[in-house]
């Protein structure tokens, strides 16, 4: 004897993994696959005509940690990521505080903040390549009208890197300036009131209303920027090439050199491992830590 | 009644947007401890009157005075007042504790009393175990009482509420009023209240400042402007049944609209009718049926006869309106004519628009 109930509920989780099965199917043909398979090449050597691949084990990472140009590498993303995603959301957040007031020219202002997002990135770093251009450039240009001497700004180590964040940064702010504009419209104007009477600053009511809303968006740009500070580097193919000497080389773009340039499959495949269990770690800590601390309306 | 000092006056206040809508030209002047009801329908600029007290809205022209001190140019937090909102304007991610000491907070009070008073304002609105919630967790009713809470923790003399029932459903509306009107007599606040139903501005308030078109129609107690209606607006905008009104050539007096509170409209035999209309409805109440009167010069003819009548749509119906009680407006301008008969005068306004 059949129970309804039971045949009810197992109707229900068919339909369920009916549901599911499209998303699955392709999260798995595209993102799990790759993922497995990237990690299960970078434990084989490369192969040349004379020796064919074999299994070495974790030796692919064993090369990659006595590589100086990884260390380097990875200490520039760092820096790159430490320096761009606090900046950026900041700027964000003071821009969209400032487009959300009472201004003149509102519109013209949200627009113009916003231009640089609807750009291509190959287009914004041809835009700032002319900025950087030694000599007829537009900074040196204006440097040379307060007597400064021509800088390359792009040709030096030490600036080459700063060069490339503020490009990112001039890119990508206005783009998370949009999404807290977003959240500050949601914020019913009688809030304000109710603080200004209750005797807050405009300081105060910021602090202790305004950031606390945008919290959940302040941790959606926050993994936003986070995955770009690692993924956006079309901007590196224009303006540096990773150089001077690797002093603007980020991680993705040493993995593309290795599989594209250098032919060395295996130390890119171990390079993205790596990459993703440290972007996994992120994630999980967003997940499991903030989020718990976030209010969400 | 004792002519109290103005604790709040306005003069001659105008805040307009492109010369339409808010309010022109008001002046009022509000006693200490007094329930003041701002009254009016949707629309008339009552809001825009208690945020230009509050000082979330600057006027054109005219002052505002509070306590004595003129405050016309003071943001809202020198003010010394709290306000309700509709909305309640709860900080959604701050618990019902850090909602009501959020003032305090800022306003850097120390610890110990912060303590104290918000264990005597909880107390106050039985808001005890719900410290903790977020007002996501609360009913409307709870919300509400937070926000009053908030309100009254200021210890502010001075309290404005911008229609604080109308999200609540109609039983929660008649013990919240009860509970409003009970904590503004405990605390002595001086209470301005904005509402667009009358029967809460009638039942609760010592004064009532009737609103048209963003300009004051009447102030007067609730009894004066129900028995001393200064135009045809305010004697139909008061009273459940509001004031009948017929025009005067019907009744002999030409060139007058005649006005008459339902009570005082009764059935007549057919030969000492003042009026015979036609019944249009009647509506049965419990206690009473309401005989609504279809007749080409009157206008609101609602007679209520006690429990239930054996009436029928369509009957002709003789009504009599007694001499005594008839309030006469102009046909043209809809105001007041003459005084009522001595008897059914009310008291005169005792707040009276400063000149
Ligand atoms: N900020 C504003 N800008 C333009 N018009 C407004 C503004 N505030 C109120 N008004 C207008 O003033 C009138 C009165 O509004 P309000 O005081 O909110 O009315 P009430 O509270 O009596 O319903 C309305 O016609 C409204 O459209
Ligand atoms: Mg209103």
């Amino acid at each position: 004897m059949s129970d309804p109930h039971r045949l009810r509920r197992r109707a229900q989780a068919i339909h369920g993994w009916l549901l599911l099965t499209p998303a699955l199917a392709m999260l798995t043909t595209f993102a799990f696959y790759p993922t497995v398979a990237t990690f299960w090449a970078s434990l084989f050597s490369r192969g040349t005509r004379r020796r064919p691949t074999e299994f070495v084990g974790l030796e692919n990472y064993q090369r990659l940690f006595d590589d100086p140009t990884f260390w380097l590498v990875a200490k520039n993303n760092l820096l790159y990521a430490g320096v761009t995603i606090p900046v950026s959301i900041l700027l964000a957040l003071a821009m969209a505080l400032w487009a959300n007031a009472k201004i003149p020219a509102r519109s013209f202002v949200r627009t113009a903040y916003f231009t640089p997002t609807v750009l291509p990135m190959i287009a914004a770093a041809n835009l700032w390549l002319f900025f950087y251009t030694p000599g007829f450039g537009v900074l040196d240009q204006i440097g040379a009208l307060f007597g400064a001497a021509s800088v390359n700004w792009l040709g030096q180590p030490e600036t080459a890197l700063w060069a490339v964040c503020v490009v990112t940064i001039w890119k990508e702010a206005g783009f998370f300036m949009i999404f807290y504009l977003a959240a500050l419209q949601t914020i019913p104007p009688d809030l304000r009131e109710a603080a200004q009477i209750e005797g807050a600053s405009r300081l105060a009511y910021t602090r202790r209303i305004v950031l606390p809303l945008l919290m959940p968006t302040t941790l959606f740009i926050l993994v936003n920027a986070m995955i770009n500070s690692v993924k956006l580097i079309d901007h590196l193919f224009i303006l540096t090439k990773g150089g001077p000497s690797d002093a603007s080389k980020l991680i993705l773009y040493y993995i593309w050199e290795n599989a594209f340039a250098f032919f060395d499959a295996p130390a890119a495949a171990a390079m993205t491992v790596l990459m993703l269990a440290v972007l996994g770690a992120l994630a999980a800590f967003q997940f499991f830590v903030i989020d718990r601390r976030t209010h969400y309306r | 009644m004792t002519q109290q000092p103005p604790f709040v006056t306005l003069e001659g206040v105008t805040r307009q947007w492109d010369g339409r809508g808010g309010v022109r030209d008001v002046s009022l002047a509000v006693p200490e401890g007094a329930f003041v009801s701002i009254l009016g329908p949707s629309g008339c600029g009552k809001s825009t009157l208690l945020r230009l007290i509050s000082g979330l809205e600057m006027p054109d022209a005219g002052r505002v005075r509070i306590g004595g001190r003129d405050v016309t140019g003071l943001p809202p937090a020198d003010r010394g007042l709290s306000m309700v909102f509709q909305s309640y304007a709860l900080f959604p991610h701050l618990s019902v504790r850090e909602n009501i000491l959020f003032g305090m907070r800022v306003r850097r009070v120390p610890r110990a009393t912060r303590a104290h008073k918000l264990a005597e304002a909880v107390a106050m609105l039985g808001l005890e175990g719900l410290e903790g919630r977020k007002p996501a967790a609360l009913s409307g009713g709870q919300r509400q009482r937070v926000a009053l809470a908030r309100a009254v923790v200021s210890g502010h003399p001075l309290c404005l509420m911008d229609e604080p029932l109308s999200n609540l459903d109609a039983k929660l509306r008649h013990s919240v009023r009860r509970d409003i009107k009970a904590l503004q007599r405990r605390l002595g606040l001086t209470l301005v209240y904005v509402t667009h139903d009358q029967t809460e501005a009638m039942s609760l308030s010592t004064h009532v400042v009737l609103m048209r078109d963003g300009q004051v129609e009447q102030i007067a107690t609730p009894r004066a402007l129900y028995a001393a209606p200064v135009s045809t607006f305010a004697a139909e905008f008061i009273g459940d049944p509001p004031m009948a009104i017929v025009e005067g050539a019907a009744l002999g007096r030409p060139g007058a609209l005649v006005g008459l509170r339902p009570e005082h409209l009764a059935l007549a035999p057919a030969g000492a009718a003042h009026l015979t209309g036609t019944l249009r409805e009647v509506e049965y109440m419990g206690a009473e049926t309401h005989l609504i009167v279809a007749h080409p010069a009157g206008r609101g003819l609602i007679v209520s006869v006690p429990g239930h009548a054996a009436w029928q749509p369509g009957q002709q119906i003789g009504l009599s309106l007694p001499e005594e009680h008839r309030v006469l407006f102009d046909a043209q301008t809809g105001r007041a004519r003459e005084r009522p008969a001595p008897g059914s005068r009310g008291h005169p306004a005792p707040v009276a628009p400063s000149p």
